[in-house]
C-alpha cells in the first residue's frame, strides 16, 4: 500500500513539473513522414525539402500565404508595366544571408538566371519559362522582362523552387542551406532529425520560436505513439488516418482537417496498350467507387474529384458524375474496347498509405469487371525511376501535391504519356490570360476535357490531416503549397 | 516406429492433433470459406467478432476467419517448399561430404559455414529486396538458409555412421560409397531428418510471417498472416481483434509444430530409446 502511495506521489510531482516546464516553451518538435534527400529547394522536386526550408530558411521575391494568396517577401513591392510584360521589384534593404553576406539585386539576378539557365538542375524550370531578361536597376531594384504576359508570374515566384540564394553558398545549400529566412539551419542527423534555430538578425518580423526540430517518423504506428507520448508536439500531415478519431476525442490535441493541392490519381500509361484506348481508361474510372475508396483507404478523410483540380479553388467544378461508379457500364466499355474477358495488368504502388491501401481496394474493384491487376509495391526511389522517369508501368497511384499543376497533362514527356493538342492549346491560353473571369472559363474547359479524356482516373483530394498540441498556435490549417511555415507559430500557456 | 510408444508421448499427440487440425483448415479453405477473401465490403469494416463474422472483419470489411483460413495455405506452402529446398539440397551435400571426406568435405562445409554465418532473416530480406517481394522469392530466400542446417545434421550423423561396423563391412564386400550411403546411411538418418524438418517447418512459418510483415512476402490479394498483423498494428486501438487472431494463428501453428517435433524426436531418436 505504502509503496503505491509513493508511486502516485511521484507521478503527481512529475506531472506538475512537466506542466510547469511547458509554460515557457519556445521550442517545437514536428513530425514529418519523409526525410528530404537534401535541403536545396532549387535543385530537387521532393516535397520534403520545401516542408522544411520554405519560408523558414529560404525566401523568394514573393511568397504563398496560408490561403494560397501571393504575398510580398524579399520584394517589398512591385509594379507591372502597361503591357504586362515588365515587372519592377523593389527589394527590402538591410537583408543579410545567414552566413553574413548581404542580399541585393545581384543575388536576385543570380538566382533567377541560375534557375532558368541551361545547366540548371531546378525541378520546376517551367516556372521561369516566361522570363526573357532579368536586369539589376540598382542594388534594391530588379526589373524582370517577360517574353509574353503571364498571369501566373507572381505566383510562380512564390514557389520554393524560386527562392533567392547567394552565389557564395548556392553550391553547398544541399547540406548546409543558407537563406535569408527567420530560421537558420542548425544540424541534420541523417535518418533522424533536422534542427533549425531562430535567426536573430532577421530583417522582418522575428520568429516566435527559438528552435524547431523536424523529426522523421515514416511509420504511422510510431507517429501515433510519438504524438501521444509528447515526443513530437505537432504532425502537420499525420499519416495514420485511422487514429485521427482517437486524437479528436482527446482535449490535449487539436485536429485540423484542411485542404491540400494533392490531387490523387490512378495514373495510366496512355501510350501502352490496352490503356491507349480511351474506352479502357473510361472503364477503369467507372469501375472505381470513390466513396468506398475514401472510406476504406482514408477512413473517410478526403474529397472525391472528377478532374485534376482542387475543390477549394474558385474555378473548380464538380465533375465526379462524369465518371461515376458504374461497373455494368465499365464491363460494357471493356467489351467494346475488344477485351470482353478482361485482361491482366500491373499496378505499381509507392509507399504512402493512400496508395498502398487504395491500390488494394482498386485492384479488388477492377477484378469485378475482369481486370486482373497485379499489385507491385515499390519504394519512392524505384517509383521515381521506373514510373516517373522511364514510364515503365501500366497503372500507378500517386498524389500530385504541387499547386497549380494542371499543366502537367500538357507536358510532352510526363509519365501519363497523355498527348492532346486540344489540352495543350488550352494551357497555352491559360498561361497568356491574366483576366480572372476568362481564366476561370478556360480552367473549367480544361477540367471538362480531362474528365472526358480520362488520361488518369481521378480519385480524391488528399486532406491535410494536421494534429498538434492544443496549446500551439499559428500552424497552417491548409496546405496551399508544400510548406510548414513556422514564422507565426508559438506556444500558448 | 512404435505406435504404442508414440501415443504414450503427450507432446507428440498434442502436436499431431494441432498440426493436423491446421492442415485440415488449410485443405478446407480450398473448398469453403465463410466469405470470399478477395471481395471487399468497406461498409462493414472493423466489425468486432459476431455471429456473422466469427473473428470480426478487417479494415476493408473482409472476414478475418476466411483470411486466416486462406492465409494458412500460404504459410504452409511457403514453409513446406522451403523445407523441401533445404532438405533436397542440404542432405545430399552433407552425405556427399561425409562420404568423400578430405578436401571435398572441407570445401562443402566451409561454404556451408559461409551461408550459415549470415543472419537468416536479414539475408532473406536482402534477397527479396533485390529480386522483388513475392511468395516465390520468399520461398527461395527461406529455402537457401535451410540448406546448411540440413547439410550439417546429415553430415554429422553420417560421419558417426561411417565408423560403424556394418558400414565398414558393406565397404569390405565392395559396395561403392554412393550405394552405402543409399542403402545404409540414409535409412538410419531418416528419423533425425524428419525431426529437423518439422522444426525447420515451424521456423519457416515464422520467417514467412516476418517477411510478410515487412511487406516482402506474398502480395495482396493473397492473404498472409504476417501482413494481416502489419495491417492491424495501426488499428490496434480501434480493432484489437485484427491483431489478435492472426497472431494466435501463428502462435498455435508454431507451437503445434514444435511439440510435434519434440515428440517425434523422443519417439524416433535412437539416443532416447
Amino acid at each position: 500500500m505504502k509503496s503505491w502511495k509513493l508511486v502516485i506521489a511521484g507521478v503527481a510531482v512529475s506531472l506538475v513539473m512537466s506542466s510547469a516546464s511547458y509554460a515557457a516553451k519556445t521550442d517545437l518538435v514536428l513530425g514529418i513522414v519523409l526525410e528530404p534527400p537534401h535541403l536545396d529547394p532549387t535543385a530537387g522536386a521532393a516535397a520534403a525539402i520545401d516542408e522544411i526550408v520554405y519560408a523558414n530558411i529560404f525566401e523568394g521575391l514573393t511568397r504563398i500565404g496560408p490561403k494560397g494568396d501571393v504575398l510580398p517577401a524579399l520584394a517589398e513591392s512591385w509594379t507591372q508595366s502597361e503591357d504586362g510584360k515588365v515587372y519592377t521589384f523593389k527589394l527590402h534593404k538591410d537583408v543579410k544571408f545567414h552566413d553574413g553576406t548581404a542580399f541585393d539585386a545581384d543575388d536576385v539576378k543570380f538566382s533567377l538566371d541560375r534557375a532558368r539557365g541551361n545547366t540548371s538542375t531546378n525541378a520546376q524550370k517551367g516556372l521561369f519559362a516566361a522570363i526573357d531578361t532579368v536586369d539589376v536597376v540598382d542594388p534594391s531594384t530588379v526589373r524582370v522582362t517577360l517574353k509574353q504576359p503571364s498571369g501566373d508570374f507572381l505566383y510562380n515566384m512564390g514557389w520554393g523552387d524560386a527562392v533567392i540564394v547567394a552565389p557564395e553558398s548556392a553550391g553547398t545549400n544541399k547540406d548546409k542551406p543558407v537563406g535569408t529566412g527567420p530560421f537558420k539551419f542548425n544540424s541534420w542527423a541523417k535518418g533522424s532529425q533536422i534542427v533549425i534555430a531562430k535567426n536573430p538578425d532577421y530583417w522582418g518580423k522575428p520568429a516566435l520560436l527559438d528552435k524547431a526540430t523536424f523529426r522523421v517518423i515514416p511509420d504511422p504506428a510510431a507517429a501515433t505513439a510519438a504524438l501521444l507520448a509528447g515526443d513530437v508536439q505537432a504532425f502537420p500531415v499525420f499519416p495514420s488516418y485511422e487514429s485521427i478519431p482517437q486524437f479528436q476525442a482527446d482535449p490535449r490535441f487539436k485536429v485540423v482537417i484542411g485542404t491540400t493541392e494533392g490531387e490523387t490519381v490512378l495514373g495510366m500509361n496512355n501510350k501502352k496498350p490496352p490503356f491507349d484506348n480511351p474506352k479502357v481508361r473510361q472503364a477503369v474510372a467507372r469501375a472505381i467507387d470513390r466513396k468506398s475508396l475514401i472510406d476504406g483507404a482514408m477512413f473517410g478523410f478526403g474529397m472525391p474529384i472528377g478532374s485534376f483540380f482542387p475543390p477549394h479553388h474558385p474555378a473548380y467544378i464538380d465533375l465526379t458524375a462524369e465518371t461515376a461508379y458504374d461497373p455494368e457500364l465499365a464491363k460494357k466499355l471493356i467489351a467494346e474496347a475488344g477485351h470482353p474477358d478482361g485482361f491482366k495488368t500491373t499496378l505499381k504502388l509507392p509507399p504512402p498509405t493512400y496508395a498502398r491501401r487504395g491500390g488494394e481496394i482498386i485492384a479488388a474493384e477492377l477484378r469485378e469487371i475482369g481486370i486482373e491487376a497485379e499489385i507491385i509495391p515499390v519504394e519512392w526511389a524505384q517509383w521515381l525511376d521506373q514510373v516517373f522517369k522511364n514510364k515503365d508501368y501500366d497503372m500507378t497511384i500517386v498524389s500530385h501535391t504541387e499547386p497549380n499543376d494542371l499543366n502537367i497533362f500538357s507536358r510532352d514527356d510526363y509519365y501519363f504519356n497523355y498527348d492532346s493538342p486540344a489540352f495543350k492549346d488550352l494551357i497555352k491560353q491559360i498561361d497568356a490570360t491574366s483576366n480572372g473571369a476568362e481564366r476561370t472559363g478556360l480552367y473549367q474547359q480544361a477540367q471538362k476535357l480531362l474528365a472526358k479524356d480520362v488520361p488518369a482516373a481521378f480519385l480524391f483530394q488528399l486532406p491535410k490531416t494536421g494534429i498538434w498540441d492544443a496549446k500551439i498556435k499559428g500552424l497552417w490549417e491548409n496546405g496551399p503549397i508544400q510548406a510548414n511555415d513556422l514564422t507565426a507559430v508559438k506556444w500558448l500557456d | 516406429m512404435n505406435i504404442g510408444k508414440a501415443l504414450a508421448n503427450r507432446s507428440f499427440c498434442v502436436g499431431l492433433i494441432v498440426t493436423g487440425m491446421i492442415a485440415l483448415v488449410a485443405l478446407a479453405s480450398f473448398v469453403w470459406t465463410p466469405y470470399p477473401v478477395a471481395a471487399l465490403d468497406i461498409a462493414s469494416k472493423l466489425k468486432p467478432p459476431s455471429a456473422a463474422h466469427w473473428l470480426g472483419t478487417d479494415h476493408f470489411g473482409r472476414d478475418i476467419l476466411s483470411m486466416i483460413m486462406v492465409g494458412s495455405r500460404n504459410s504452409i506452402a511457403v514453409a513446406s517448399v522451403s523445407v523441401a529446398i533445404g532438405a533436397g539440397i542440404g542432405v545430399p551435400l552433407g552425405l556427399w561430404g561425409a562420404a568423400s571426406g578430405g578436401y571435398i568435405d572441407e570445401v562443402l562445409m566451409r561454404f556451408n559455414d559461409l551461408v550459415f554465418a549470415f543472419p537468416a532473416l536479414l539475408s532473406a530480406v536482402m534477397i527479396t529486396a533485390v529480386f522483388g517481394p513475392g511468395a516465390i522469392n520468399a520461398i527461395i530466400a527461406i529455402g537457401i538458409f535451410n540448406i546448411p542446417v540440413f547439410a550439417r545434421v546429415a553430415r554429422a550423423a553420417a560421419l558417426s555412421l561411417w565408423s560403424r561396423e556394418f558400414v565398414i563391412a558393406a565397404g569390405a564386400i565392395g559396395k561403392s560409397p554412393a550405394r552405402i550411403t543409399r542403402d545404409h546411411i540414409l535409412p538410419n538418418l531418416a528419423s533425425l531428418l524428419i525431426v529437423q524438418a518439422t522444426i525447420q517447418f515451424s521456423l519457416g512459418i515464422l520467417a514467412e510471417a516476418g517477411l510478410s510483415y515487412v511487406g516482402l512476402g506474398s502480395q495482396p490479394p493473397m492473404p498472409s498472416w504476417g501482413r494481416m498483423l502489419f495491417e492491424a498494428q495501426t488499428m490496434i486501438g480501434l480493432a484489437p481483434h485484427m491483431a489478435l487472431f492472426p497472431g494466435l494463428a501463428i502462435v498455435i501453428t508454431v507451437l503445434g509444430l514444435n511439440l510435434l517435433g519434440d515428440g517425434l524426436r523422443d519417439v524416433l531418436d535412437p539416443r532416447f530409446r
